[in-house]
């Protein structure tokens, strides 16, 4: 590993190691390139940064706080736990960090309409969002089976002009919305801008996601160094494409001392093949424009996967993530669903604040991480978005109908 | 001499252009696949390319994605493929085989095991949709080392230094995309096609097929005026939607005879 590996990754094709890439058709490799310049000539442009910095403080409301959760530190009986609030984000989670930000070029690119695919809904409302206030037609891409669980954001989205399209073909899940989303593209590429929503995709998505995500890590490196006159010891964010997760790690990866804790979904348990956690149970190979960690059978089709959280519902992860895994820089882990459960609910109860159930993960595998750590260290867990949306998921578990 | 050059020589001796029809295989019956080929041979075909089913074809329009859900639920996989290959040249050792498909089917079995299976089982060309030439040089060597053809498409919105850097890497023929879109995508513009058809040709030698987009014997006639084959894939697959099975061979050679003879007329 190279001394430096903030500003080293990925190369000039989008190459993290011998992950990423931009493996897609011929047919979309002239709107990447597109894409591509407009990102290198905007990442350095005073007036864009000063645009985006502008639009994240009065439209989204960053800084987002950092919060000592004090009860549930002294509950788990270790280290000091501080939740990064990007629940507290203008729609309820980190994904709008990234949508202003390709908003703004899409509105550069001079393009008239978005169009993004979404698992839990979370993303595909942080476009819609976007697309209102900028006034850019929006059309979101869903599984039809994440349609029936997250009807409360498919109704926000609709409510904000967006008109979602269900995803029948494949698993119905994230990872067909992700495949219908990219047949659009290509065929409406001349008007059409596409928001990904996670540090996955073809080059230049996995790299520019991250750059717009990095302001979690940015102000929480400052936030926890104001609190408590140091760096943290251990980071946790939940992980499905991972954007949340390489937002937190990136500003870090640099300070050596401080551990890294990717949590993915371990479903039904990771025994049972039922479960979406490809760094700790799948293999490389290629799906969505790029080289990573996948689950896949012995003939390299893709498989379905099984989250209670529809965002984690995918089974690829972004290749920085497979990068940092290979190289011993961040650890992956995962968590049953009746893990993160017990995680949604503590925090609940102990903290008020109801978490998103893909952050829950983040909560449950801190629950583990935290008692066998000194009292005088500190964990920073993403709080990656707020749990309204998963009220009717939790309810129905308990047989309670909202 | 490969049997795809030798096929396009033949071809222009002729003053015929090549009919490439697609099927996907393993859809709608695994076991009905050779048949299936053996019809379109019969039905003028020059070349016959043979999809790779694959659970996530983003490149793909609706009519193919089907063809694929239906031949994965059959159990087809790559492996199964290369066994309909090996049957089919039992039959027919002239008519050259492309498989078209995405990469990690191929990434799974191995590139060079992949690459001599192929060989061994007859197959001509390989046309993997997402794999291109900056990702796909060392697999595109063990292609040729099994004498080979890496076929790659170009596409309408593909800048003239692409085309070059494709053109360096393809071997068979070039696979132009006539319009921007999915397979299956409506409408088609032959005198847009032409202009680009002129600078392709400018970087290579190689024969031009055009695919996307033709859906009867009038549109595969007018392609034949401006290129050197023809590709036919979702109007093809799209009769397995509404033909029992048993019957699937005579109407693929009924429609794709029609646009063969609709070729041959204005040549």
């Amino acid at each position: 590993m190279s001394e430096k590996i903030i500003g080293s990754m990925p190369d000039a094709r989008g190459h993290f190691g011998p992950y990423g890439g931009m493996f897609v058709s011929e047919t979309l490799m002239e709107a990447l390139d597109e894409l591509r310049q407009a990102y290198e000539q905007y990442q350095n442009d005073a007036t864009f940064k000063a645009e985006l910095d502008a639009d994240l403080q009065h439209f989204v409301g960053r800084p987002s706080p950092l919060y000592h959760a004090e009860r549930w530190s002294q509950t788990l009986g270790g280290a000091q736990i501080f939740l990064k609030r990007e629940d507290l984000n203008h729609t309820g989670a980190h994904k709008v960090n990234n949508t202003i930000g390709q908003a703004l070029l899409a509105k550069r690119l001079g393009k008239t309409r978005i169009i993004a695919e979404t698992g839990a809904g979370q993303h595909g409302v942080a476009s819609a969002t976007v697309a209102a206030r900028l006034g850019l037609e929006c059309v979101v891409y869903m599984g039809e089976e994440d349609i029936q669980r997250q009807a409360i954001n498919v109704f926000r989205m609709r409510l904000l002009g967006a008109e979602v399209r269900s995803v029948t073909s494949g698993t119905k899940t994230l990872k067909d919305a992700l495949n219908e989303a990219m047949r659009d593209w290509v065929t409406n590429v001349d008007n059409t801008f596409y928001i990904i929503g996670t540090v996955a995709g073809p080059h230049p998505y996995p790299a520019m996601v991250r750059d717009f995500q990095a302001i979690i890590g940015r102000e929480a490196r400052q936030q926890i160094q104001a609190q408590t006159g140091r760096l943290p010891d251990a980071l946790v964010a939940c992980v499905g494409g991972g954007s949340n997760a390489i937002g937190l790690f990136y500003p870090f990866l640099d300070d050596k001392a401080v551990k890294m804790y990717g949590v993915e979904a371990a479903g039904h348990g990771l025994e049972t093949g039922q479960h979406a956690a490809p760094l700790c149970a799948g293999k490389p190979g290629v799906l969505h424009g790029n080289r990573t960690y996948l689950m896949e059978d012995e003939h390299g089709l893709i498989q379905g996967t099984h989250s209670i959280s529809a965002g984690l519902d995918y089974p690829g992860v972004g290749p920085e993530h497979a990068w940092l895994k290979d190289s011993g820089r961040a650890q992956y882990v995962a968590v049953t669903d009746t893990e993160a459960l017990q995680g949604f609910h503590e925090l609940t109860r102990l903290e008020g604040i109801i978490p998103a159930l893909e952050t829950s993960h983040a909560l449950a595998y801190c629950r583990k991480l935290a008692p066998d750590m000194p009292k005088d260290h500190s964990i920073i867990v993403n709080l990656s978005g707020r749990g309204d949306k998963d009220i009717h998921t939790v309810a129905a578990l308990e047989g309670i109908t909202v | 001499m490969s049997r795809i050059m030798a096929c396009f020589d033949r071809l222009k001796q002729q003053h015929r252009k090549a009919l490439i029809p697609f099927i996907t295989a393993g859809d709608p019956q695994a076991d009905l696949t050779v048949d299936l080929m053996h019809a379109l041979v019969r039905a003028g075909a020059n070349i016959i390319e043979l999809g790779v089913p694959f659970s996530d074809p983003m490149a793909d329009g609706p009519v193919i994605q089907r063809a694929s859900e239906r031949a994965l639920d059959n159990h087809v996989s790559l492996t199964t493929v290369l066994q309909m290959v090996t049957l089919f040249r039992q039959q027919d050792a002239n008519t050259p085989v492309v498989l078209m498909g995405y990469v990690n089917p191929i990434e799974a079995m191995g590139y060079d095991t992949f690459a001599k299976a192929a060989q061994a089982a007859g197959v001509d060309g390989v046309l993997t949709v997402d794999l291109p030439p900056e990702e796909g040089a060392e697999f595109n060597q063990l292609l040729k080392a099994q004498g080979l053809d890496s076929i790659f498409l170009i596409a309408p919105t593909t800048t003239e230094p692409r085309i070059q850097t494709i053109c360096q890497q393809a071997g068979g023929f070039i696979y132009y995309v006539s319009l921007k879109g999915v397979t299956g995508s409506q409408a088609l513009d032959v005198d847009a096609v032409a202009d680009k058809l002129t600078t392709v040709r400018a970087h290579t030698d190689l024969p031009i097929g055009v695919g996307f987009g033709i859906r009867d014997a009038a549109s595969a006639a007018a392609v034949a005026q401006v290129a050197d084959a023809v590709v036919v894939g979702s109007t093809l697959v799209s009769l397995s939607e509404t033909v029992p099975p048993q019957q699937l061979a005579a109407a693929l050679e009924t429609l794709l005879g029609g646009m063969r003879q609709a070729m041959d007329m204005t040549k």
